[in-house]
């Protein structure tokens, strides 16, 4: 989830010409030798942290921000753009403490722009670690680089100082970004996964989205003969919008336990019947693809369904926002949930996977600690939430930040689709942060399934390989969740 | 005892040599033993203080899928892409060096010779990422790929250049070849150029037909050529970083097809956060390299004909 930002492996020219320069250090017989120069001088682990000196906390100040303290921000600038962090949270900020100077960093490669600085100690004061190039959060908490972000959960709303922050947020917020039993992650954005399709196409063509596996085949096999690809997702870098689609399936079929234990890296979690149906439920759909789009990549595959090529696609409520300049007015987006796949199925159809995602997190030895923190209670207001709504065209973890909104067609069937499901949501998969690994094997296998190299039973057994592997592994620091 | 002349020369020397050879120490020994030293820890790249752990990184390399298959890969473009290169640069070399023939008692290329020499250059002069993003859109697996858009034409479906498990290393392999032969070329025609025009002009008038020329004079006059050539094509075909970066699917698939060890030590540095491990791979990657670079000269070794 931490890349839902729509921007998975786009390959910018800016990127590109990034990436020859790390070609050119990591080319060659010295390949590897990179990371070499990166430890001399090292001194982050010693580094003295916090070096501001605290100003008395209060009420308005509850972390007792130095008022001329410096802040740094660096912005992850993919699907969600920055500018609602230089043109509402920053603002906001600057209008509470006049006197301090707000740096402002964007980037598209979070590990690249800041790794070198976690070795050297010269962290920036608050990161949106967001995008395919994120840093890993488990390696960073694990080396005591995090903030526990406890305090900023229990200090008192903006809106409302009689609430706490963490009572101002949709349940399961704060759980999300546990890592240890401690928040260390704040997940700001409110993101709803599903399948997207045309409304008007589809009510033009009088289909309806379908609620079970059986009524998908049957209108796969409508779309088809209407000369349309009924499902498609891009194989060459979005490979993990399929498999939120086999978890959420998975999840629907045994409960949310089977994703809980698939993060704890439970024995045989991969080869439950659960996963097991799940996986054979879609290979069958992805005989309805196009192999060609195991080599497209996300924009080329979403590009083609604003051109009513392609049916159905899974993705997360940032879709329509990322192509918002490619859809043409013939084209409405709308979200239905995952089909259901048998009547015992533990949720029901209207179940949706429905999570806070987008993690924001705030360095431990930051030179202005309580200034990002009160950056992040500032994010957490309604003004603020209600700032990036605007902005980015997604919704915030924060109640009734929306309202007096008009959302767009897409953003109003996410928040429908979340009325309809209740409390019946599917959680999201910690996994996938936690260990980088076992997500790229995902990602391989779930190629492999989609596009007929292998069987349902063989994807069980190759991640629940790799999956062994990696508790196995004792490198690997290992995380565990209860909820 | 040294003559004070003697003294002020090798001092002289020596001033010279000082500064690169810091340099060098500074900027290529130093990393290199470093990361020798890294590969020996479980370093993860966020703090300054790496574990160190032995050889656990290089007990785990033996027994890790993806390291081999990035080996394995290897293997095949040392072999195959160096052979297709040095034959079509050659070709190409010889036709624009000999190929027209003798006119008037001298060897000369075919007609247009020297446009085509600057043409072939061009690719050459392109960065591997620009190749990278052209070849996007030649190898794009639907119709509207170039390749598979001059297929559909005359009726063949689209073929799956990238995402064919069986294809995909071969497709990257092509643009490799694409990109070097106009720079094999240039080699080749120097080398050629150095050979006395006497020697083709007498195997000519000996009645040699052009393969007669080629086999038996040309090949062996520039061997030494093609020796370096083929170091230079082996110790690109351990890097191809780029391309498949760039072109193939979810970064060295489908299926682990394509992987090679610096895509791997890339992943495991910085998705993976395994520095200690990358560099492990890293070391393995170093050896390959000079126990290719020595077996290639050593194998290719002949005896110097003296012109």
């Amino acid at each position: 989830m931490a890349y839902s930002a729509g921007t998975p492996k786009d390959i910018t020219r800016r990127q590109m010409l990034r990436r020859i320069g790390l070609t050119a250090l990591v080319a060659g017989p010295a390949a590897g030798f990179l990371s070499s120069c990166a430890t001399s001088g090292a001194g982050g682990g010693d580094a003295a942290p916090a070096t501001s000196a605290a100003a008395p906390t209060s009420g308005a100040n509850p972390f007792g921000v130095k008022a001329d303290a410096p802040l740094e921000v660096v912005i992850f600038k993919g699907g969600l753009g920055d500018s609602y962090a230089t043109d509402v949270h920053e603002p906001l900020y600057k209008k509470e403490f006049p006197n301090a100077s707000v740096k402002h960093v964007a980037t598209q490669q979070i590990s690249q722009t800041l790794q070198p600085r976690f070795a050297s100690g010269d962290v920036p004061d608050f990161i949106a670690n967001s995008g395919s190039d994120l840093m890993d959060n488990g390696a960073l908490q694990t080396e005591g680089q995090l903030l526990d972000l406890t305090p900023l959960f229990d200090a008192p709303s903006i809106d409302d100082p009689s609430k706490k922050v963490r009572d101002t947020l949709v349940p399961g917020t704060v759980e999300s970004g546990l890592i240890a039993d401690k928040p260390y992650i704040l997940n700001y954005v409110f993101t709803g996964y599903g399948l997207w399709y045309n409304a008007k196409l589809f009510q033009e063509k009088g289909w309806t989205p379908p609620k079970t596996f059986d009524e998908f085949k049957t209108l796969c096999g409508t779309i088809k003969d209407a000369g349309l690809t009924p499902y498609a997702y891009a194989g060459k870098n979005a490979s993990y919008y399929q498999y939120w689609m086999i978890l959420i399936t998975a999840a629907k079929i045994e409960g949310n336990q089977v994703l809980i234990d698939i993060d704890n890296l439970a024995d045989g979690a991969w080869t439950r019947d659960s996963v097991k149906q799940s996986a054979a439920a879609w290979a069958e759909i992805g005989k309805f693809m196009d192999k060609s789009y195991e080599g497209l990549i996300h924009t080329e595959v979403q590009t083609r369904q604003n051109q009513d090529k392609v049916a159905l696609y899974p993705s997360g409520s940032w879709l329509e926002n990322e192509q918002k300049d490619n859809t043409p007015g013939s084209f409405e987006y709308a979200v239905t949930p995952t089909p259901s796949l048998t009547a015992s199925d533990k949720m029901p159809f209207e179940a949706i996977r429905a999570a806070a995602g987008e993690p924001y997190i705030i360095p431990a030895k930051g030179k202005n600690t309580a200034g990002a923190l009160e950056y992040a209670r500032i994010m957490l207001s309604k003004e603020g939430a209600k700032g990036f709504t605007e902005k980015s065209g997604s919704l915030t973890v924060v109640v009734g930040a929306a309202e007096g909104l008009s959302l767009t067609p897409g953003l109003k069937s996410v928040a429908d689709a979340q009325t309809a499901a209740g409390n019946n949501i599917v959680t999201y998969s910690s996994f996938e942060n936690w260990y980088k690994e076992l997500e790229t094997e995902l990602r391989k296998q779930t190629n492999s399934l989609m596009f007929g190299r292998i069987t349902a039973e063989q994807f069980c057994a190759n991640m629940q390989k790799k999956a062994d592997a990696v508790k196995a592994d004792s490198s690997i620091t290992k995380q565990n969740r209860t909820v | 005892m040294l003559t004070s002349a003697k003294t002020r020369m090798y001092g002289f020397v020596f001033s010279f040599l000082v500064i690169p050879v810091a340099l060098y120490a500074v900027f290529v020994i130093g990393p290199y033993a470093q990361a020798f030293y890294i590969s020996l820890t479980n370093w993860r790249g966020i703090t300054g203080n790496p574990q160190y752990i032995g050889f656990e990184n290089f007990t785990r390399l033996f027994s890790d899928e993806v390291f081999w298959a990035a080996v394995r890969h290897h293997a095949l473009l040392l072999v195959a892409m160096p052979l297709i290169t040095i034959a079509i640069a050659l070709f190409f070399s010889f036709l624009l060096n000999l190929g027209g023939g003798s006119k008037g008692g001298r060897m000369t290329g075919v007609f247009g010779s020297r446009l085509y020499r600057v043409v072939y250059f061009f690719p050459q002069v392109l960065a591997v990422a620009v190749i990278g993003v052209l070849f996007q859109a030649v190898y794009r697996p639907d119709g509207t790929g170039i390749i598979n858009g001059l297929l559909d034409l005359v009726g063949i479906a689209p073929v799956g250049w990238l995402i064919a498990p069986d294809l995909a290393l071969w497709s990257i392999m092509g643009v490799l070849v694409w990109q070097s032969v106009g720079f094999y070329v240039v080699l080749f025609s120097a080398g050629m150029a150095a050979v006395p025009k006497d020697v083709f002009e007498a195997a000519a008038l000996d009645g040699a037909g052009r393969f007669r020329l080629f086999f038996s004079i040309t090949l062996p006059l520039i061997w030494d050529t093609i020796q370096v050539g083929w170091v230079y094509l082996g110790i690109a075909a351990f890097d191809c970083f780029a391309l498949v970066q760039v072109l193939s699917v979810d970064r060295g698939g489908p299926d682990n097809a394509t992987t090679v060890l610096p895509l791997e030590i890339w992943r495991n540095a910085f998705t993976f956060s395994k520095f200690g491990y990358a560099s492990a791979m890293g070391v393995a990657l170093f050896f390959l390299t000079l126990t290719f670079a020595a077996l290639s000269l050593r194998v290719t070794r002949r005896e110097r004909i003296e012109l």
